[in-house]
């Protein structure tokens, strides 16, 4: 198999026309991933013995945490190859990425907290993995504030990378917070080594959720990379044949 | 690798690793600060201050909760399975609250060692189940006190 597809992802051009293709089915999947898994996980999966019906938030928490962790991982990829091999298309995807990751982990806090109120009895407790999980959320703010903040391009995407690389120290720390500390937070619902704790018609739904995510957010991170492109290359010749092509 | 690149990868990495490095190092130190609460050995060690607001958590001993018919007064002990802490507390409880549910408690430890709670949080683990099973779990075994959740 030839690897050549994925090395021209790293041309603008080549990956406007490849995204018009993509974009479209991969959102639309997830969407539909979204709208089953909730709706099953919602309606249908029997409550939780303990915790009764709030336990359902959990279709939305853990989708949205994980997402938050992943959002970031792929935007500390993305940083250090802009840094070391200067590719074109890497800023563009920070760009299209940290709003994203930024309301995964907006949603991950406050479902967190309503879930928290009713079954721990506190809204907020500065606990390891809470907090870090809100390190997590201001690094994305710190991301998307300092590629807007300054007029030079290259040095805000060079800012904004730096601040990529160097956050994902925090993400083991937010991975093992359960772990090494001990905190008002339960240990991972999800992990690769062990089937999680709850019987299958509980966490299908889930994992049917965290996977929708995944292809929602993909599908959504390459429309704003179009958008992104389209604002940085306007004056390129192929754009505006592409573009004209469109019949926009 | 071209040796710009090369040089720009080794710095990022050494950057990188350093900064790992002392962000570990800083939360080695503040681990005491950094754990949410202390445990019924620490406190039985001495490790927990008295006359301060801390947090104190454990398991609820099973038996140990008794409360007052006439006020929200209420008193428990909290076990690590090694030692344990005697909790009192005036005020309402979590809804998950219940015998041999892990708490964490913030308030003042007495120097009789008794832990004056003005706040009980429940902690909850990452192991959920329907009711029924819950319930004939609970046949099969039936010296769990724990109530089954029980709303409409």
């Amino acid at each position: 198999m030839s690897w050549s597809w994925f090395h021209k992802l790293g041309s603008p051009k080549w990956f406007f026309q490849w995204s018009k293709k993509w974009a479209p089915p991969v959102f639309c999947l997830g969407v539909l991933g979204i709208v089953v898994g909730t709706a099953w996980g919602l309606a249908f999966a029997p409550k939780d013995y303990l915790q009764g019906n709030v336990f359902r938030i959990i279709y939305l928490h853990v989708p949205s945490a994980i997402l938050a962790e992943s959002c970031y991982l792929s935007l500390g990829i993305a940083g250090f190859v802009f840094l070391v091999w200067q590719m074109k298309m890497a800023p563009i995807f920070i760009k299209a990425m940290a709003p994203i990751g930024a309301v995964m982990a907006a949603i991950a806090l406050f479902s967190g907290s309503i879930w928290g109120k009713p079954t721990w009895g506190t809204w907020w407790v500065w606990d390891a993995r809470l907090t870090s999980v809100l390190v997590l959320f201001m690094l994305y703010m710190g991301i998307i504030a300092i590629q807007n903040a300054l007029d030079d391009r290259v040095l805000a995407d060079k800012a904004a990378a730096v601040i990529c690389v160097v956050g994902v120290i925090n993400l083991p720390i937010i991975k093992y917070s359960v772990v090494w500390w001990n905190t008002l937070h339960q240990p991972a619902t999800f992990s690769f080594m062990k089937k999680p704790d709850m019987p299958e018609v509980m966490w299908m739904p889930l994992l049917i959720c965290v996977v929708s995510f995944y292809l929602f957010v993909a599908g959504l991170v390459i429309w704003r990379m179009q958008t992104e492109i389209l604002r940085r290359e306007h004056r390129a010749s192929w754009l505006k044949t592409e573009v004209v092509g469109d019949g926009i | 690798m071209h040796p710009v690149r090369r040089k720009r990868l080794i710095t990022i990495a050494i950057i990188v690793l350093v900064l790992s490095g002392a962000i570990g190092l800083v939360l080695y130190a503040l681990q005491q600060n950094i754990n949410l609460f202390y445990t019924p050995t620490q406190i039985a060690l001495g490790d927990a201050p008295t006359g301060v607001n801390i947090r104190a958590g454990g398991m609820v001993v099973k038996g140990s909760v008794k409360r007052d018919i006439n006020t929200l007064f209420v008193s428990f002990n909290v076990t690590d399975f090694k030692h344990t802490v005697h909790i009192e507390y005036h005020g309402i409880l979590p809804d998950l609250f219940r015998e041999g549910q892990g708490i964490v408690a913030q308030g003042k430890l007495l120097s009789n060692g008794t832990f004056l709670a003005s706040q009980v949080l429940a902690k909850h683990d990452e192991k959920y189940m329907p009711p029924d099973v819950a319930n004939a779990l609970k046949q099969a075994k039936d010296n769990t006190p724990s109530k089954p959740y029980n709303d409409n």
